[in-house]
């Protein structure tokens, strides 16, 4: 007795009252355990004689990758600050003394990207999910994701980002490049456009503009700041004619951006123009600088990106006054003043409560024009400790256009002498990792801190930058701290206990990126330095400061440079 | 002293009872709020500082492996003990290093070991219960409940073939949860859990009016089949046992013959629902070309006890439970290998993998995990369906709907469109990966 499994299936369904498969007799009651006993038969039937089936599409071999495989322990690693990441680290209360790994992971990325190696394969689908949600991280984890990464990423819709960002990465190289670029450029969704072109300025900043110019006229309103926007990378005087151009721009937004890049360059036409009307304003007398701030904002200043309307509670000329002088190269001042230095000109008195007006305009035009000299001059020497804390400008951002060096020196200074309160946005521009001087300084800064008896969360922003940026080398001067103290008597209670956990964690998170960075150096390290360093646990406070070794690991003192943000010239701006 | 190989961070991490334990684990993987760590002989042991004024103590003998730690967790191994092992992981240079094992440490080995060795000293107890005649009559009297059970599930069957299967999509839970309700106390689970099943199969959509009709036959096959057992062979009455929920004393297992090898642990991976944890373990021993299923329980929230370090060599006694397909083991006497796997384990190709399923359904209609290793396979993914083809032939395999996609991307990311080695367990639905041995590699990867 054959029966077809679909004729079973479709008496099943109805139900033998109703439909009773051909060839089974009986009442009903007969016919359903026929058909149970037939469908028993069936699916032995169908399962034991499944044939294999037809293999579908087969996606091409992904290519080759000759980088080198990561180290046991590196590849641990990685395991380990992936699986981290959707971890608790969100979650709040009490941090505990465990290392914070989320502050870990973009530095280890950016440090495997420079050793060279390969991301193991069976930790790309996890590498490419961080990816997905962190743009940070992006760059790095596609680089080391590498061809296996892109290919894996082709078959997965929730990873194109990889293929745009790896289309994209190619452009500049050869024609098919170019034209895949102009392709991008083209059909692209705005961000992709976006990032194209800022890759392009990087590499090519002349093919950067001729795209954007284009398509430049039927971009619309917004699209086009953005764009103007992202021409600040690799801008020169050859893009002096286009801004000339944009600023008769229909949209106000444009035009003042254009203004504000063409006064980023002092060969500017923009800019002579913009000298001539503050030349006319602000002049040596009296022993000091008089100034005459203008009287109007005709339509001639208003094309050059003059904002006419103050902001409430702002005077009109100042506000004019201060948008000449901050477009203006500071180079004219120089001659204007009679050969002063920087430091002397901003050592003139000036009447009439304009200094400030003033000053700030040079400070803006200082970041603009990136020029060191004049950071220097306005942003002074580090104030002493009994001075009072006025700032001209914004010491963080005018400390951004300093050499490093200069820069963590005249922080350190800065926080011997003032503590951490006003410290957090200098420390965040100086460079990664910190230098001696500069580590030094924020960790007495710290230990002073704790002495006084306040609670250690009102210093968790430093906290967290030292987790990332405080060279390991400094370990050892942490884990000192680590030990429990004696509760001051005037403090805050149970402060100690908080203390000495903030910096147990700092210390492990300083022996982690050390252990980490030392990982990922390429050659094998046996049973060498970076294990051994290990054996001392980092949370056990050392009865004796001097048994505390410090971390001997070679090459550990240079990890990532992970670099401040990149400064923003024209965040001065108005 | 340091005789044994150090684990792979892998298999210590495979050992993790579950994600959020194999997170918190490689938190405290890190040197920070350890002291007192060492190793001598096989154990280790170490004081980890918790949320308490007390550190915890955590040990862990590598002998079984076994773990012991004063924490509170009702999770097993603990985060503490899988730290302690990735600490110790790192090496003899490590941050766990030969060291004299405190009082505490050795007063729990010397302990456990002694009761090991006394369990293997021991006499096989073949002596059975104190009343062999009590003990009969328990048997007779749950075998008439289990028939009543049967008989009643026949019947419900029958009725529900009558009426049609139609609307069974429509039709609430219920109906089942009171049908498995029944099988409960008629002390057949294995029957309950098949009819909680078929509740959910209508759930499922697509072509269920297919799959249910499957189930539904293969579950009165099973009836009918306990009901006349009296007429089928010993070893496919002793299938039809463990199917309908009889389960069989380990210990009096081992008492009985056992197969001893070097067994390859293949996979290891938990399935829970709300009242039961179900932890698998795939051993392999290649010699022999025979696979062996550990099960191990842990009731509500706690992790089963057993855990065995994915990509092993364990020397091992097992004793297979009766039945006409030997798979399901107790596990005796063993021990971790000191030996290393030299290459891949061999596999087959698509087609003989398929028909070695067939020949097993002849033995275990109801079989729904059998263990195949393919050789030279390309996975295929697909917006639908994924495969695993021959490399060399068109023939493929779909991968089970069961697979979780983070399974299915590593698999692809592994074998980067070449040729691999896969472990899985082949179903109705297909094939469900569970390891991988990338192109030339000893050490599977587990998915």
């Amino acid at each position: 007795m054959d029966i077809t499994w679909d004729d079973l299936v479709g008496s099943a369904l109805l139900g033998t009252e109703r439909r009773r498969p051909a060839g089974l007799v009986g009442d009903a009651e007969e016919a359903a355990a026929g058909l149970l006993d037939a469908a028993a038969g069936g699916v032995l039937r169908r399962r034991a004689g499944a044939l294999p089936g037809v293999a579908g599409a087969r996606p091409a071999a992904a290519p080759a990758d000759r980088r080198p495989e990561l180290p046991e322990a590196a590849r641990r690693r990685l395991w380990t600050l992936l699986a981290d990441r959707t971890g608790d680290g969100g979650r709040g209360g009490r941090r505990g003394t465990a290392p914070n790994l989320a502050e870990l992971l973009p530095q280890w990325l950016a440090q495997a990207r420079k050793e060279g190696y390969a991301a193991p394969h069976a930790l790309l689908p996890a590498l490419l999910d961080a990816a997905r949600s962190r743009t940070d991280l992006r760059p790095d984890a596609l680089a080391l994701a590498g061809p296996r990464g892109l290919w894996l990423a082709g078959l997965n819709p929730e990873w194109r980002f990889a293929l745009r960002a790896g289309h994209a990465g190619a452009a500049g190289g050869g024609p098919a490049d170019a034209a895949r670029a102009r392709r991008l450029w083209e059909e692209g969704l705005f961000a992709e456009r976006v990032a194209l072109l800022t890759r392009l300025r990087l590499a090519d900043p002349a093919a950067g503009l001729e795209l954007l110019a284009s398509t430049w006229r039927g971009e619309r309103a917004e699209d086009r700041l953005m764009f103007l926007d992202s021409l600040r990378t690799g801008l020169s005087a050859q893009d002096e004619p286009f801004l000339e151009e944009s600023l008769s721009d229909r949209s106000r937004n444009v035009r003042a951006t254009a203004a504000e890049l063409l006064s980023a360059l002092p060969g500017s036409a923009l800019a002579a123009r913009m000298a001539a009307r503050a030349l006319g304003c602000v002049s040596p007398g009296n022993g000091g600088i008089v100034v005459e701030a203008p009287y109007a904002c005709d339509a001639a200043m208003e094309r050059d990106g003059v904002a006419p309307k103050p902001p409430s509670g702002r005077g009109e000329r100042a506000w004019w006054l201060g948008q000449l002088v901050d477009a203006t190269p500071l180079s004219v001042w120089s001659e204007r003043f009679g050969g002063r230095t920087p430091e002397q000109i901003v050592a003139l008195p000036v009447p009439d409560d304009w200094q400030s007006d003033l000053h700030a305009a040079w400070c803006r035009a200082a970041l603009r024009q990136r020029d060191a000299g004049w950071a220097r001059a306005l942003l002074g020497p580090p104030p002493a400790a009994a001075a009072p804390l006025t700032a001209v400008g914004d010491p963080a951002k005018l400390l951004s256009v300093l050499p490093p060096a200069e820069r963590a020196a005249w922080v350190a200074d800065f926080v011997g002498a003032h503590g951490l309160s006003e410290a957090f946005q200098m420390l965040g521009v100086c460079a990664v990792p910190w230098a001696p001087a500069l580590g030094r300084a924020v960790v007495d800064a710290l230990d002073i801190a704790r002495d006084a008896g306040s609670y250690p969360w009102s210093f968790s922003g430093v906290m967290g930058l030292a987790e990332r940026c405080l060279d390991p080398a400094a370990v050892a001067q942490v884990a000192v701290l680590s030990a429990a103290a004696e509760e001051p008597p005037d403090g805050a209670p149970g402060a100690t206990v908080y203390w000495s956990e903030a910096f147990q964690r700092l210390t492990g998170t300083l022996r982690l990126r050390a252990v980490m960075l030392a990982e990922l150096r390429p050659r094998p390290h046996p049973a060498g330095p970076p294990a051994a360093d290990t054996a001392h646990p980092a949370g056990v406070p050392a009865a004796i400061p001097g048994a505390v070794r410090p971390a001997a690991v070679p090459g550990a003192a240079h990890p990532a440079a992970a670099g401040p943000p990149a400064p923003d010239p024209g965040a001065g701006a108005q | 002293m340091e005789t044994e190989a150090r684990w792979t961070v892998d298999q210590v991490l495979a050992l993790a009872p579950d994600a959020a334990s194999r997170k918190a684990g490689a938190r405290l993987g890190a040197p920070a709020p350890w002291t007192g760590t060492g190793a001598a002989g096989g154990a280790l042991w170490g004081l980890c500082k918790g949320s308490g004024s007390k550190p915890y103590q955590t040990a862990v003998d590598l002998d079984g492996p076994a773990f012991r730690c004063t924490c509170p967790s009702r999770k097993f191994p603990c985060k503490h003990a899988l730290g302690l092992l990735l600490l110790w992981a790192e090496g003899g240079a490590g941050p766990v290093a030969a060291a004299a094992e405190p009082d505490w440490v050795e007063q729990w080995t010397s302990a456990r070991r002694k009761r090991t060795e006394s369990a293997q000293a021991a006499p096989p107890r073949v002596a059975g219960p104190a009343d062999p005649d009590a003990a009969r009559r328990r048997a007779d009297r749950r075998a008439v409940r289990v028939e009543g059970g049967a008989a009643e599930l026949e019947q419900r069957l029958a009725d529900l073939l009558r009426g049609g299967l139609a609307g069974a999509d429509r039709g609430s839970y219920r109906q089942w949860d009171e049908i498995a309700a029944r099988m409960v106390d008629a002390q057949a689970p294995g029957l309950a859990a098949r009819v909680r099943e078929l509740g959910a199969v209508a759930a499922t959509g697509g072509d269920w009016p297919s799959r249910m009709l499957e189930e539904t036959a293969l579950l009165h096959l099973l009836a009918r089949g306990f009901l006349g057992r009296e007429g089928l062979p010993g070893p496919l009455a002793e299938t039809v046992r463990a199917r309908i929920g009889y389960t069989v004393d380990s210990a009096e297992l081992l008492a009985g013959p056992t197969v001893g090898g070097q067994w390859l642990v293949l996979a290891q991976y938990d399935a829970a629902d709300d009242r039961l944890t179900t932890r698998r373990v795939w051993l392999y021993d290649e010699g022999a070309g025979r696979f062996a299923l550990l099960l191990s329980f842990g009731a509500a929230g706690r992790a089963p006890e057993l855990a065995l370090p994915v990509g092993s060599l364990l020397d091992a006694e097992l004793a297979y439970h009766p039945s006409a397909l030997p798979l399901r083991a107790a596990l005796g006497p063993h021990g971790l290998s000191p030996a290393l796997p030299h290459s891949a384990p061999r596999g087959t190709a698509v087609a003989p993998a398929l028909a070695s399923y067939g020949t097993a359904l002849a033995d275990d209609p109801w079989l729904d995990a059998w263990p195949v290793l393919l050789s030279a396979v390309v996975p295929l993914p697909g917006p639908d369906r994924w495969q695993l083809a021959d490399a060399a032939t068109e023939d493929a395999l779909p991968v089970a709907t069961a697979t979780p996609a983070a399974a299915r991307w590593r698999l692809a990311a592994v074998s980067g469109g070449h040729p691999t080695t896969v472990f899985g367990e082949l179903g109705p639905t297909g094939l469900r990966p569970l390891a991988v041995w990338p192109e030339g590699a000893a050490e599977p990867i587990p998915l």
